[in-house]
Formats: structure tokens, C-alpha cells, sequence
């Protein structure tokens, strides 16, 4: 898939190189060769069942938990091998946001201090000012500063994802991935989290997979355009800027899909 | 055509009739049968209160400072207070979870947490976890005194620990490891996955996903099946009337027999003719199990603020 291979004006934050991921003997991504932009939005898409999720996960590792998963080719963070790194440290520099907002079940102010409590942070005045400016950094500060006591769980499902991002920004990562983060909220909730995407674009690199394509359109710098046929292998069909992608696809299957024939 | 409709039209209304009397018996059936559902409820409280209510009523008459201060003073009279067996089924109850929680717990982390993962490819983990549960299953079946035969035999005389409250808190930490497995797994397996996911995600280690996230998201679940285990210590009678002795001295040391309240109202009802005294301990007994209940659940409250969705 080498000719999908494209150069961007940007320096290259994440990349994979034929990268293949079996789950068992089931070929689940084919020979994937991508170099994603830093400091772009780049957007997943593509039919469900396409490998988009499996793709996201390489980049913080979270297929390493998934009993039976192996991979072929190389997936590198700047230039470094990725499962060559420290999977914690990897993590730190790498966040993430699911589809389901996931907040423990504990305090607002709890939630955004865990990432940095568990990788040891103790000096309490840092603690506030770093739960301070990821709640800020997340869009929900002005909401919740009055309650940060309050349990997480109390919010509403689009504050909870915003409260998600607050709690990976803490975490001070230089990579952000959101799988379908928008996927379970109103409207009003999904034009917020798309705004502060936009926003959190000017400080880290965003890949965001997306079952949306007016979504795609309007949150994103680059798009790719992932397919699957009979053999359920997912590759990539496309690999361009957004309004690119979406108005002179090179391939049928992307101008297919992008007018709405599949999905 | 006038006819025809008319006959129609009538048909119709015959139809909305049987209907409508269908729809009545049917409202009168549901309401025969959620009277019947109420008077079951009915019947079940009524009883619970009147077990309840007579103990207390009887127990009650007897239950005074003196009654709770004093030790009973032996002999068939069955004279005297309770205040040695109030005191042993304490220390009986703090010991035996002492050994129960943490082996229990930990057997049960170690099931669904380590031995869960490992077992999607490994067919002998998967075959062990099998094995394990069947056995929790059987011995959460088994009749105690079966667990009290075999801490008399293991530890009064293979082990010579004797009548003490050491042998008879073993043995209840065995009669009560298959609750305390059961409940635990259970509680953890409720967790969600995307709870752990969002943990390891932030760069955090399996252990402090553990310990910090799934634990307290599990923490009510698991001091349900402690207080079910208390309930359990307090009133059995079976395990320890082998394992304990019956002492009804003030015990000193671990090592030391003793007489719990259950077994103190066992020895009273069935040695005695202090019947009245017997309902007094049954009465200090209940209060005690209430009390307990309280207090745990205090605590897993606490523990788990937030949990819940709310302060
Ligand atoms: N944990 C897993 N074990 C086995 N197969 C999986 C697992 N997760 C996903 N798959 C399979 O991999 C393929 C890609 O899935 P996924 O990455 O979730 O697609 P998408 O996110 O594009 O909908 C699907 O065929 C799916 O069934
Ligand atoms: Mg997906």
C-alpha cells in the first residue's frame, strides 16, 4: 500500500509501515502504511468492522491486552519503535478517549488527578493546578469548578466525555486518540467535544476514528479512508487531506462510500 | 347494503363487547393475583416481625445492665449474665475474618483477574479455574457441622491448637471462604471493562488499575458477602461447638476456649431450664447481628463515596 504513502508538509508524529495485526490466525489489518501529521487532526474512516478501532489501539498499545494479538511491519512514535518503548510511558505520551465516556467512580477532581497520582505525582499544590488546567484545557472547568467533590458519575453524558479528555490531558500526553467519541451523545454535546477538538488541534496530535462523515468533514486536517471486502482484512484504501478525500477521491471505493453507498 | 352494514355494525359491537368482557376478566385475574402476591408478602413480614417481636418481647424482660455485664455462672441453672459470650463471638467474629478476607479476597482476585486472562489460551489455567469453582460451589453447600468435624480434626488435635478460639476461627474462616470467594468474584466480574481500559490508558500498572479503580468500583459488592459471613460466625453453632470448647470464662489469649452467644443460648436451651434467659441472649443476639450490619455498611460507604453516583 506504498502508494497511499503520503507526504505531508507536517513533521510525522505517528507512523506504521506494513503493518499487519492478526487476532489469532484472523488477519485483521492488512500491510497498513501511514504517516499521520503532529499537531493535525487526522480522521478514521470507514465501514464498521474495517479495522479502524484495531488500528487506533496500536498507537497506545491497548491491542497488548487482548489475549492472542500479533503484529507484523513497524509502528513508530517519533521514528521510535513503538513496542520497543515503555508500554506506561508510552501511555503517558499517548492518551485516550472511548466511545462510552468512562469516568471512575469517583470525584470530578479525583477523576483528572488519577493519571497523575499513578505515575507518582504527590505534591498537592501541583495536583490542583494540574486539574485546574486540564479542566480548563477540556472545556469543562466553568461547569464543575464549584463541585469538584462532586462524583463523576453525576455529570451528563457529553460533561463526562469532556471530563474523559480533562483526564487524559493530565496526564500532559503529545498524542491524543479518540475512538468515536462522539458516538453516544445529543447534538448540542457532539458540537461541543468537535469544538474542542478543533481547539486541542494546536497543541497535540488528534487521530479520531468516526462513523460520521459530516463529522470527519468538519473536525478534520487529513482524512483515512479504511475498507474491508469479504475477507473481513481491513486496509487502507486512501490517505489524503480532508477536502481532498471528500471532493477528488483517487480510489471508487472511497467516492463510493463518501456519497453514501456503504455505511 | 343498509343491512349489511347494519349487521355489520353489529357484529362489531358484539366483538367490542366480548371485548370489553374479556378485558375484565382479565383485569379481575391480574387483580386476583396481585392480592394473592400482597397477602404472601403480607404473610412473610408478618411472620419475620412476629419471630422478631416474640424474642424481643421475652428476650427483652430478662436484658438488663447487670444481664450484659455479668458472665453466666455455669451449672444447670443457667444463672448469670452474657458478658464473656458477647465478648468471645467479638473476638471470634474480628479473628476469623482476620483469616477469612484476605485469603478469600485474594483467591478471588487471582481468579477472575490473573487466572481469567490466562486462561483464553491456557487450557490447564482454564481447567484449574473450573476445578476451583466446582469447589467453591460444593463447599458452599456442605452442612457445617462437616466443617466443624474437620477443624476438630485438623486443628484441635492434628494440630494441637486445642479448644481455642484460634482452631474455632479457623475453622470458621473455612466454613465461610466459599462466601466470601463467591461474592467477591462476583463483584469484580460487575466492573466494567471500560473502567480497567481507562485506567491502563492513563499509564497505569495492572495493580494500581486494581487496587485504585476495579477494588472500590467493587468495594459494596464485596462488604456484602463480609456481612453475610459475619451473620454466619455469630449465629453458628455447629463448627464451634466442636472447635471452641464451651467455656464461658472470659478468654485471654487466642489460645484460650470459650462460648459464643449462639452456642451460650444452645447450651442454655438445651441443658438449663433458664428458658428465659435463653430468649435474652437471642434478643442481645439480633440487636448485635443489627448492629454489625450497620456498622459495615458505614464503612463500605465511607470506602466507597462517590460510587454511587451521588456525594
Ligand atoms: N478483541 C478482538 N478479538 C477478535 N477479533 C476482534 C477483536 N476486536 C475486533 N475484532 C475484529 O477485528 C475486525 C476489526 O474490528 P474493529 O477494529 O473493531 O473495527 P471498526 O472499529 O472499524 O468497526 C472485526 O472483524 C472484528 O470482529
Ligand atoms: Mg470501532
Amino acid at each position: 500500500m506504498t502508494d497511499h504513502d503520503l507526504e505531508t508538509p507536517f513533521k510525522t508524529k505517528l507512523e506504521t509501515k506494513d503493518y499487519s495485526l492478526y487476532y489469532g490466525k484472523f488477519k485483521a489489518l492488512n500491510e497498513i502504511s501511514i504517516k499521520i501529521p503532529e499537531k493535525q487532526v487526522t480522521a478514521l474512516i470507514g465501514p464498521s468492522g474495517c479495522g479502524k478501532s484495531t488500528f487506533l489501539r496500536t498507537f497506545n498499545r491497548m491491542n497488548d491486552l487482548i489475549p492472542g494479538v500479533s503484529v507484523t511491519g513497524s509502528a513508530l512514535m517519533d521514528g521510535m519503535d513503538i513496542f520497543g518503548l515503555d508500554v506506561v510511558n508510552l501511555r503517558q505520551n499517548v492518551g485516550m478517549v472511548f466511545q462510552k465516556p468512562n469516568p471512575f467512580p469517583k470525584s470530578i477532581f479525583d477523576n483528572v488527578a488519577y493519571g497523575p497520582r499513578v505515575n507518582g505525582l504527590r505534591d498537592r499544590e501541583r495536583i490542583h493546578e494540574i486539574v485546574e488546567r486540564s479542566l480548563r484545557g477540556a472545556a469543562l472547568w466553568d461547569e464543575v469548578k464549584d463541585d469538584l467533590n462532586k462524583s463523576g458519575l453525576a455529570l451528563s453524558g457529553g460533561q463526562q466525555q469532556r471530563l474523559c479528555i480533562a483526564r487524559a490531558l493530565a496526564v500532559q500526553p503529545t498524542v491524543i486518540l479518540m475512538d468515536e467519541p462522539a458516538a453516544s451523545l445529543d447534538p448540542i454535546a457532539t458540537l461541543r467535544i468537535e469544538e474542542l477538538i478543533h481547539r486541542l488541534a494546536e497543541n497535540y496530535t488528534i487521530v479520531i476514528v468516526t462513523h460520521n462523515m459530516q463529522q470527519a468533514g468538519r473536525v478534520s486536517d487529513y482524512t483515512a479512508f479504511f475498507y474491508t471486502d469479504e475477507t473481513r482484512t481491513g486496509q487502507l484504501v486512501e490517505f489524503d487531506r480532508t477536502h481532498v478525500i471528500f471532493t477528488r477521491p483517487k480510489d471508487p471505493r472511497t467516492e463510493q462510500y463518501i456519497t453514501g453507498r456503504f455505511g | 347494503m343498509a343491512q349489511v352494514s347494519s349487521s355489520l355494525k353489529s357484529e362489531n359491537d358484539a366483538m367490542r363487547l366480548r371485548r370489553a368482557d374479556n378485558l375484565k376478566a382479565r383485569k379481575l385475574n391480574q387483580n386476583i393475583w396481585y392480592v394473592l402476591l400482597w397477602i404472601g408478602s403480607l404473610v412473610t413480614v408478618a411472620i419475620l416481625l412476629a419471630v422478631i417481636g416474640y424474642v424481643m418481647a421475652e428476650g427483652l424482660k430478662v436484658v438488663n445492665w447487670e444481664f450484659l455485664t455479668t458472665p453466666p455462672r455455669g451449672g444447670l441453672s443457667g444463672e448469670g449474665g452474657i458478658s464473656t459470650t458477647i465478648v468471645t463471638t467479638l473476638y471470634l467474629v474480628g479473628l476469623t475474618l482476620v483469616f477469612a478476607t484476605p485469603l478469600g479476597l485474594g483467591a478471588a482476585i487471582f481468579l477472575v483477574e490473573y487466572a481469567g486472562d490466562q486462561s483464553i489460551n491456557n487450557k490447564f489455567i482454564a481447567g484449574l479455574i473450573q476445578f476451583a469453582h466446582f469447589g467453591v460451589e460444593t463447599l458452599a453447600g456442605i452442612p457445617s457441622i462437616i466443617f466443624g468435624l474437620f477443624g476438630y480434626a485438623l486443628f484441635v488435635s492434628t494440630l494441637s491448637l486445642g479448644w481455642s478460639l484460634l482452631s474455632a476461627s479457623l475453622a470458621g474462616a473455612c466454613l465461610i471462604l466459599p462466601t466470601i470467594i463467591r461474592t467477591t468474584e462476583e463483584a469484580l466480574l460487575t466492573v466494567p471493562r471500560d473502567l480497567r481500559q481507562g485506567s491502563l490508558a492513563l499509564g497505569a500498572t495492572k495493580w494500581q488499575t486494581l487496587t485504585k479503580v476495579v477494588l472500590p468500583a467493587a468495594m459494596p459488592g464485596i462488604v456484602t458477602g463480609v456481612i453475610l459471613s459475619v451473620g454466619r460466625i455469630i449465629s453458628e453453632t455447629a463448627v464451634f461447638f466442636v472447635t471452641l470448647g464451651g467455656s464461658y470464662r472470659m478468654p485471654t489469649s487466642i489460645m484460650d476456649s470459650g462460648r459464643t452467644m449462639a452456642l451460650h443460648l444452645y447450651y442454655l436451651a438445651m441443658d438449663t431450664r433458664a428458658f428465659d434467659k435463653a430468649m435474652g441472649t437471642a434478643a442481645i443476639l439480633i440487636i448485635t447481628i443489627i448492629i454489625i450490619n450497620l456498622v459495615i455498611d458505614q464503612i463500605s460507604r465511607r470506602l466507597t463515596r462517590g460510587v454511587r453516583g451521588m456525594q
